[in-house]
């Protein structure tokens, strides 16, 4: 889905926690999230440290989207 | 046990080293003595001449979380059977579980310098992340295939174990490797050549000397100038839907995506939504939608004014065993409707 999103002409970023499988697939911006099951949120955290955490990750995702990037990118930490 | 008899470990998950299903994805790697699940099919199938003399196994959702460290605890378990030999799977079409078995073989390879073999469905993503540096026998797509493939495993295993030379692809049956040998051939390159170039013409069957490389990159786009005053719309493969799944997108292997409107939503809850995913635990997708779908932050983001507006509809399938190819039609449909309403940029979340 990413690469034909991304084939159609819009920037896309994958937001998903195995990051093998998205390089092999072929994604050029990828943040690594959380969990398989959560991958934006954490069931541990209080519900207000857990949307921060959400905010901060939704954030990285937008600011991949705002860097010019030549091949595939894993935007860590 | 015998001696003389080849050591054999078998790495399998959870759901097939009968530890437990989904709930019970998070197990770290822990060993048993001797074959477990379809360990049993193997052993017959390699019969007198190897023994399965322990089975390690690991929750496929601990393993694809930690894919490092449990490698190495993996391998550490591994270690103290003093093996000849590692199996893992089959894997079939899950993709956690595939690439598991893909880390460990080629770990087993590297670290422990002993031979190892796996067997999984083509489409499993495992199989182009080590099919370079593996031995793979293709599944069909569910287990349904264990009791073909077991057969051709013991008998691979047996050779690799054995040292005898491996064939190529099509006589051994496993997923080509891209691996070149020298090999004697009774005509020149020119005369074989023109042969394969005749048969084409007459429209005969030839085999090419040189497969091409299916190369299937999409070059990234510009990044967007102005998230200001864009239109960022969520994509997911994490099956979220609207409470009761009205479009009835299959849990594994599904044949639709789902276009959902958020118009005049502030955040995805668990009386509106949940998730129509098989193969991972959906108790925390259920219990808070937005932890796949984060509607709730990008209603702050817009709020905040760093990004425009959130598309008024999100799209959904479920990425469990979903085909390659509808998977691309997804993308390719969704894509367009995008367009045409005058998306800017796309998240894209996977569980």
């Amino acid at each position: 889905m990413v690469k034909e999103i991304e084939r159609a002409g819009l920037p896309v970023v994958h937001m998903c926690t195995v990051i093998p499988i998205s390089l092999t697939v072929g994604a050029n911006r990828i943040v690594p999230t959380v969990a398989i099951p959560y991958p934006l949120g954490d069931p541990e955290l209080p519900a207000a440290e857990e949307r921060a955490l959400r905010r901060q990750l939704v954030e990285k995702g937008l600011k991949s989207l705002e860097t010019p990037v030549d091949g595939q990118v894993v935007f860590e930490e | 046990m015998a001696e003389g008899k080849f050591r054999v470990v078998h790495y399998l998950n959870q759901f097939f080293g009968q530890v437990g299903g989904e709930e019970k994805a998070n197990v770290p790697p822990e060993a048993r003595d001797g074959a477990v699940g379809p360990g049993l099919g193997l052993k017959a199938a390699l019969g007198p001449a190897a023994e399965i003399v322990g089975t390690v196994i690991c929750g496929d959702g601990y393993f694809a979380e930690n894919i490092d460290t449990a490698t190495v605890q993996v391998m550490e378990l591994v270690k103290k059977y003093n093996p000849d030999l590692l199996v893992a799977g089959p894997a079939f079409h899950a993709g956690r579980y595939g690439t598991a078995c893909g880390a460990v073989c080629v770990a087993a390879q590297e670290k422990l310098g002993i031979p190892a073999v796996t067997a999984m469905y083509p489409e499993n993503p495992g199989v182009d992340l080590y099919r370079k540096d593996l031995y793979i026998l293709p599944t069909g797509d569910s287990a349904a295939s264990m009791r073909q493939v077991l057969p051709k495993l013991g008998a691979l295993a047996l050779k690799l174990v054995q040292g005898e030379t491996i064939g190529h692809p099509d006589e051994e049956g496993y997923i080509p490797r891209g691996i070149r040998r020298n090999i004697m051939a009774d005509k020149p390159a020119a005369q074989r050549a023109v042969d394969i170039l005749l048969a084409k013409i007459e429209g005969q069957p030839f085999t090419t000397e040189l497969p091409m490389p299916e190369f299937d990159r999409v070059d990234p786009n510009p990044p967007v100038t102005n998230m200001a005053q864009a239109t960022v719309a969520l994509v997911t493969s994490g099956g979220i839907v609207p409470k009761g799944n009205p479009d009835r997108i299959e849990a594994s292997s599904a044949s639709k995506f789902g276009k959902y409107s958020v118009a005049g939503l502030d955040n995805l809850t668990a009386e509106t939504h949940e998730t129509a995913h098989g193969g991972y635990d959906p108790t925390y997708a259920n219990e808070d939608p937005d932890r796949v779908v984060p509607l709730d932050v990008m209603r702050d983001l817009e709020q905040d004014g760093i990004i425009g507006k959130t598309f008024d509809y999100f799209y959904s399938t479920v990425g469990n065993g979903t085909s390659v190819a509808n998977s691309a039609k997804f993308g390719a449909e969704i894509a367009q409707d995008l367009k045409e309403n005058g998306v800017n940029a796309v998240l894209l979340t996977s569980t």
